[in-house]
């Protein structure tokens, strides 16, 4: 009974699956589905590399700090960086006084409430808060920017497909328009043609537009491609801030997993030997 | 196991039998993964993912109540609370990633180790209730893993919630109010993630009960073998411990390696970069994918394409979806052949390679966007699973004619008949 059932519930399920394949095909070869502008034009991140990559990978803490200094001088302007505190600054190698500084120096003021009335205040942040937000909320944050929100920076590497990679390649991929983009597809008013976007336009002007926006204290030339990889690696930190920490670690454990595999693997044998034996007696009899 | 030739507990100590006749904890041990446990001496390497199951179930356990300390179950925080275990909590990174992963590499066990049973026949005779539970076990960790998911509150658990409970609402009259109530309103908010964090925190738990019950239906008939022939003699047998517990522990390290190699060193390669954004009910991401073991499902929840007469084509996908799963639970009354191995069934080892090839499409078309040629694809990928359970099993056990057998598992090992002594 259980199997009459059963044979006619699964040819319900498989007859109507073929049914619909068919339909499906028929649909598909009449009226196959046309090509978007946004699959043709659209190109896959560039092929960059990052000192952190790989399970060997660690942080360029000099390249991070000039990331740090691309951020903080052209980014900071719109993008938040909620999660990342100013303190964690040491972590890529700037020293407790140095970050002081930073905090106490930088452009945006943290919210806060006045000790003296309980209004409503701001101060120069410290230390141990949070990079504060350049808008005070989203609305604000739309109004500025041709109501685009921009978008906060801390997770953006591991928050977009491509990670690093796509990051730089939005930052200098910004060109003028194919000719054969079709009209649906061109930038409309305050939009910019980017291949490496999904939709192609993006309300985002070019941030880097041209070099030397910064100069590197190192003496590193500042051209736009050296800015873009700078940046992209610092939100490589921002994102994954115990990446190296998390590295080491996989070597340890690996390194400690492989010795105590080995021995179990060689107690297995051991305990096995006389079944196996026994086992072996047939093959060579064979 | 009451085999007359499994080796009886006698404690030797006067605290062993003291606490053997209070407590018979011990005995209880060793009559279910010590030496007391004969099994069969051919097990190959397709059963140790039972005992590996277990472990990733003990780890994920571990892990989530670690990470449950410093979590924070409200759709405020609950984004910030994960970021604040990743880069505040000591070594909280370490716990998330091996949660995170440690609930795939759980699932890998599971698929392996359901794999194993459906071509060997551990669900046939007299193991039945063993299956049953087993496809229980499965159940409740899918419940889990979808419940798990949603918790961090980014954006691929919004919107995976919203799908997954909005696959309620094809169900006629009740499904609307089905839907709001698993959410606790109208569309995922504070209450559903609360809600799902407290079920969450629960059904582990559950699913450790019910594997209690299927290690226990497991020890009244024993292991099943890749012969699928009884244990006839002692000789057919070795005693669970050490030989099974060697076996097992050596593989559990092999899987621990590449546990390590996956979680410290590409721990986002199984997850969505979409949850890395924070939860937006005002924006909905490209392609809406659950995670990767839930994919062959999904194929066949947007395999059906066309409205059947007055059922819309969303309620039979939600019905084929489940179907595809609750199937499994007559698996044994379909399947009736008496030979339980596959290696002894020539036509059904051929439809069972097929079976898995079509799984594994399936997988791959449920990963990928809802667009030609996947959804073709899904199709007749969905319709050959529907006809290898319930059309091709049923015919196949009376049209198949199968190899003879070995006479016993002593035999098809070493050549030699089994002389019963005892």
């Amino acid at each position: 009974m259980v199997r009459i059932i059963g044979i006619l519930i699964g040819l319900f399920f498989s007859g109507w699956l073929l049914v619909s394949f068919g339909m499906g095909a028929v649909e598909y070869v009449t009226n196959p589905p046309v090509e978007t502008a946004e699959h043709e034009f659209h190109k896959e991140a560039k092929d960059i590399s990052f000192t952190s990559d790989g399970p060997l990978g660690k942080f360029d803490r000099q390249q991070l700090q000039r990331g740090f200094q691309v951020y903080k001088e052209v980014c900071a302007a719109c993008h938040s960086l909620r999660l990342v505190a100013f303190r964690n600054l040491e972590e890529i190698g700037y020293n407790e006084d140095e970050v002081k500084a930073i905090a106490a120096n930088w452009a945006i003021q943290t919210p806060d409430i006045d000790p003296a009335t309980g209004e409503m205040s701001s101060r120069p942040p410290l230390a141990a808060d949070k990079f504060p937000k350049p808008f005070a909320n989203n609305v604000a944050a739309g109004a500025a920017n041709n109501n685009a929100i921009p978008p906060d920076l801390s997770l953006i590497t591991k928050a977009r497909e491509g990670g690093a990679p796509y990051v730089y390649s939005l930052l200098t991929g910004y060109q003028a328009p194919p000719a054969n983009l079709p009209k649906a597809n061109q930038p409309g008013p305050g939009l910019h043609y980017n291949p490496y976007f999904a939709n192609l336009n993006l309300a985002m002007a070019p941030p880097l537009a041209a070099a030397d926006m910064v100069s590197y204290s190192d003496g590193t030339k500042a051209s736009i491609e050296q800015m873009a990889e700078d940046v992209s690696a610092f939100l490589i930190w921002s994102a994954e801030p115990k990446l190296e920490e998390r590295h080491q670690a996989g070597w340890a454990v690996l390194a400690f997993l492989l010795i105590a595999t080995i021995l179990a693997y060689l107690s297995y044998r051991t305990i096995w030997a006389d079944v196996k034996a026994e086992k072996k007696k047939k093959s060579s009899e064979a | 196991m009451s085999f007359p030739w499994a080796k009886q507990y006698t404690p030797t100590t006067e605290f062993g039998q003291w606490m053997d006749k209070q407590l018979p904890l011990p005995r209880f041990v060793y009559n279910s993964v010590g030496a007391g446990y004969p099994a069969p001496r051919n097990l190959n390497y397709m059963w140790n993912f039972g005992s590996l199951a277990g472990l990733f179930l003990v780890i994920q356990i571990v892990t989530g109540i670690i990470l449950a300390m410093h979590y924070a179950a409200n759709s405020e925080i609950a984004f910030d609370s994960v970021e604040h275990i990743m880069r505040d909590v000591n070594s909280g990174w370490m716990i998330r990633y091996a949660h995170a992963n440690g609930a795939s590499f759980f699932f890998i066990a599971l698929y392996m180790h359901i794999a194993r049973g459906l071509y060997y026949g551990s669900y046939k005779a007299p193991r039945e209730m063993l299956w049953l539970l087993g496809v229980v076990i499965y159940l409740l960790a899918m419940a889990t893993g979808f419940l798990g998911y949603v918790l961090p509150w980014g954006q691929m658990s919004f919107w995976g919630a919203k799908v997954i409970t909005g696959l309620f609402e094809a169900i006629p009259f009740i499904g609307k109010p089905i839907q709001e109530l698993l959410l606790g309103g109208f569309a995922p908010d504070n209450a559903a993630l609360n809600r799902f964090f407290s079920l969450h925190y629960l059904l582990p738990f559950v699913i450790v009960g019910v594997v209690i019950m299927h290690i226990w239906a497991l020890h009244i008939p024993g292991s099943n073998n890749p012969t699928g022939v009884d244990i006839k003699g002692p000789q057919d047998t070795v005693p669970f411990h050490p030989y099974y517990t060697a076996k097992d522990g050596w593989t559990a390290g092999l899987a621990l390696i590449f546990f390590t190699i996956l979680m410290f060193f590409m721990p986002n390669a199984l997850g969505h970069a979409d949850n890395y954004i924070p939860a937006n009910p005002l924006s909905t991401p490209a392609h809406i994918v659950p995670e990767w073991y839930f994919w062959p499902w999904y194929a066949i929840l947007r395999a059906f394409t066309f409205d059947f007469l007055f059922i819309p084509a969303k309620l039979l996908g939600v019905l084929a979806m489940f179907s595809a799963i609750l199937v499994w639970f007559f698996l044994p009354w379909l399947d009736k052949s008496p030979v339980r191995s596959g290696s002894f069934r020539p036509k059904f080892k051929v439809f069972y390679i097929i079976l898995v090839i079509d799984v594994l499409i399936l997988g791959y078309c449920g990963g990928a966007p809802a667009a030609e040629p996947f959804v073709m694809i899904s199709q007749l990928a969905a319709a050959y699973y529907f006809a290898h359970f319930l059309i091709i099993l049923p015919l196949l056990s009376r049209l198949e004619k199968p190899e003879p057998l070995p006479n016993s598992i002593t035999e098809s090992v070493t050549g030699k008949p089994l002389t019963t002594a005892s």
